[in-house]
């Protein structure tokens, strides 16, 4: 299929004619870098969204009960609504399809010290799951477990900002760490990408806080995360649902917003999708545009090169030159130039970006880049784009009658 | 070698047509060389040229070294006139970003032959006119002799069975002239056979043999006594 000296025939017919070639390459080449500028620039905003709502799970759904406002069913306003160990098994009897992990929380602040070192901290007691709806990494040791459930053991995870702040010159792991007044046993270290605070954090099994703070099975909040199946609008529905199901349960009017509250992280991924999807829409609308215009631009000039190279052609038909190797020397032209052009304004877009990445985080461009996958995707077009534009002047050229280009005029 | 019989061509012009060729008969035997004459109009490029292929005839037959030429491809008539047929034209037409040598390997190039093996052929055929030290000039560095003599290369380098000269003479001065028809008649002495059309009497009488046409018929179709070019050189 290589045919070394079909290449020959064209490197030397685009050598001979540098300018031409550059000119038409030209076109191509900056068509892709305005591609690739526009398509780092809307990758580096969705990335600002992206870090706007942090790496906890963006299925997450948070249900905090609070004081009721409008009395209801015979019972006063003003009623404190108390979540306890049955409800978490109520949403999950109810829902468990759509629930992909879930935890019943109880939240205080803490004064933990070891040795010396002495400071205030939030505690939350979890369950295991809440590893996985916060994306906490454990660093050292181990997370909170079935086991500790079970036993109500005295064992702290504790975030990286408490290891840093307390164990100063050793392994906290194994170690009793003080946690106002009681100790327990540090069996893990966490870290979480979102920052400090989340990392100002100690964790301990949600059976023994309930046994500790008042030996009940009361929890202050339920945090679940939505089957990852469903699209946005169904998690909606389903939050929708969830909030109905529990204000029955409480016997909560329905138009009460303060007694059961139900934050639903689809809400803003539906915006997010909403605004991300407009976006790309709008740069791919844009793209392709200048893409359709570069290739247009190579079109022209290869039907210009056909028309200059008439005469050529015709001697090659005359000393026996076939149709398709007519075809072949245009096309490969059109498409070699096309690829080569397109690539290094692929290239230059790709470097603009990597150098004028960092300063542009102010305009809320994050990480401008263009993935690997869009790179072979746009080779892939340039290519056809190539061969496209090749393609009629191609065909024209190998319809040229040897007896028109050789008359002499 | 070559059999034409009632051979009809006409081109249209806006509504009417041109009947440019109105039956001709034409046999031109191997080893033969011959002047097809007559003023311009009269038809004899386009019995050339579908000689060559480059044009199809309306009616009438014509046969190649026993093969009929008759609704061939585009892709047939490629191989057809890469194998049997060289051309000569007035122009030259070489391909002007190609070397001498590149220009006279071309036609092997279409043939499928080997770089190496093409490039050596096209050189033995540079030699046999001349011009072996002028193998890498572009065709824009020779005088118009050595243009024509390039191109007389190429056309031989296939080795054709039949020569195809368009007023080969009719761009060069007298002398060049003389002096390309004394290669050509020596190529026809070494038994190729050449079909040429030509509008200048010296040059039609060094051939064997003159065709006149006239308005699209065969007016007079004569042998005669070849002048040797090579005394005028």
């Amino acid at each position: 299929m290589f045919d070394l000296d079909l290449w020959r025939e064209i490197f030397q017919s685009i050598n001979k004619n540098r300018t031409r070639s550059l000119l038409s390459g030209f076109t191509v080449a900056f068509a892709i870098l305005l591609f690739a500028i526009l398509f780092g620039i809307a990758n580096g905003l969705k990335n600002t969204f992206k870090e706007a709502f942090g790496t906890d799970a963006n299925n997450s759904i948070i249900v905090y009960p609070g004081r009721t406002t409008k009395a209801n069913n015979g019972l006063q306003a003003g009623r404190q609504i108390q979540f306890k160990n049955e409800d978490e098994q109520f949403v999950l009897d109810e829902f468990g399809e759509k629930v992909q992990y879930i935890t019943s929380k109880v939240n205080r602040s803490v004064t933990a010290s070891f040795k010396g070192e002495k400071n205030n901290y939030e505690l939350r007691a979890v369950q295991p799951d809440y590893m996985f709806i916060e994306n906490n990494k454990v660093s050292d040791g181990r997370y909170i477990n079935q086991n500790d459930l079970d036993n109500r053991t005295k064992v702290a995870i504790i975030g990286r900002i408490v290891n840093d702040d307390l164990f100063l010159k050793e392994s906290a792991i194994g170690k009793y760490i003080n946690l106002s007044g009681i100790p327990y046993k540090v069996v893990g270290v966490f870290t979480d990408d979102e920052g400090d605070n989340e990392e100002r954090v100690i964790y301990i099994p949600i059976t023994t806080a309930q046994f500790v703070y008042g030996n009940n099975d009361y929890i202050d909040l339920l945090h679940l995360t939505y089957n990852p199946d469903m699209n946005v609008d169904e998690a909606l529905s389903f939050g929708s649902l969830l909030t109905k199901k529990l204000k029955d349960r409480f016997s909560v009017a329905n138009s009460d917003q303060r007694a059961i509250r139900v934050q639903n992280m689809a809400q803003g991924m539906k915006q997010v999708d909403i605004m991300t999807f407009s976006l790309t829409v709008i740069i791919l609308v844009i793209g392709l545009g200048t893409l359709i215009a570069g290739i247009v631009g190579i079109s022209n000039i290869m039907i210009f090169i056909v028309k200059e190279r008439t005469k050529e052609i015709g001697i090659r038909k005359a000393l026996g030159a076939s149709p398709k190797s007519i075809v072949s020397i245009i096309l490969i032209e059109s498409v070699l130039i096309t690829t080569i052009a397109g690539y290094v304004g692929l290239l230059v877009g790709v470097g603009v970006l990597e150098i004028a990445g960092p300063s542009l985080e102010t305009y809320f461009i994050k990480d401008p880049g263009v993935s690997n996958s869009l790179v072979f995707g746009a080779t892939f077009t340039l290519i056809i784009a190539g061969a496209i534009a090749g393609y009629l002047p191609a065909k024209k050229a190998s319809q040229i009658k040897p007896i028109v280009a050789l008359r002499n005029d | 070698m070559l059999k034409i019989n009632q051979l009809h061509k006409s081109y249209p012009i806006g509504d009417s047509s041109l009947h440019v060729l109105k039956g001709i008969d034409l046999t031109v035997d191997e080893g033969e060389m011959v002047a097809i004459m007559g003023s311009s109009g009269s038809g004899k490029s386009t019995l050339l040229n579908i000689i060559g292929m480059l044009d199809e005839a309306d009616e009438g037959e014509y046969i190649l070294d026993g093969l009929p030429i008759k609704n061939l491809t585009e892709k047939k008539a490629a191989v057809y006139r890469n194998k049997f047929l060289g051309f000569i034209f007035q122009s030259f037409n070489l391909i002007n970003y190609k070397t001498a040598l590149e220009n006279v390997a071309l036609p092997l190039y279409y043939q499928g032959m080997k770089r190496k093996e093409r490039l050596e052929k096209a050189l033995f055929h540079l030699e046999k006119v001349g011009l072996a030290n002028w193998s890498h000039h572009l065709p824009k560095e020779l005088s118009g002799g050595q243009k024509q003599r390039v191109a007389i290369a190429r056309a031989l380098a296939a080795n054709p069975k039949l020569l195809l000269a368009d007023e080969p003479t009719g761009a060069l001065d007298t002398k060049t002239s003389y002096d390309i028809m004394a290669f050509i008649q020596q190529l026809n002495d070494e038994g190729k056979t050449i079909l040429m059309v030509t509008h200048e009497e010296d040059i039609a009488n060094m051939c064997k043999r003159i065709v006149r046409l006239r308005d699209g018929v065969i007016m007079e179709d004569k042998k005669v006594e070849q002048v040797r070019a090579e005394q005028y050189v």
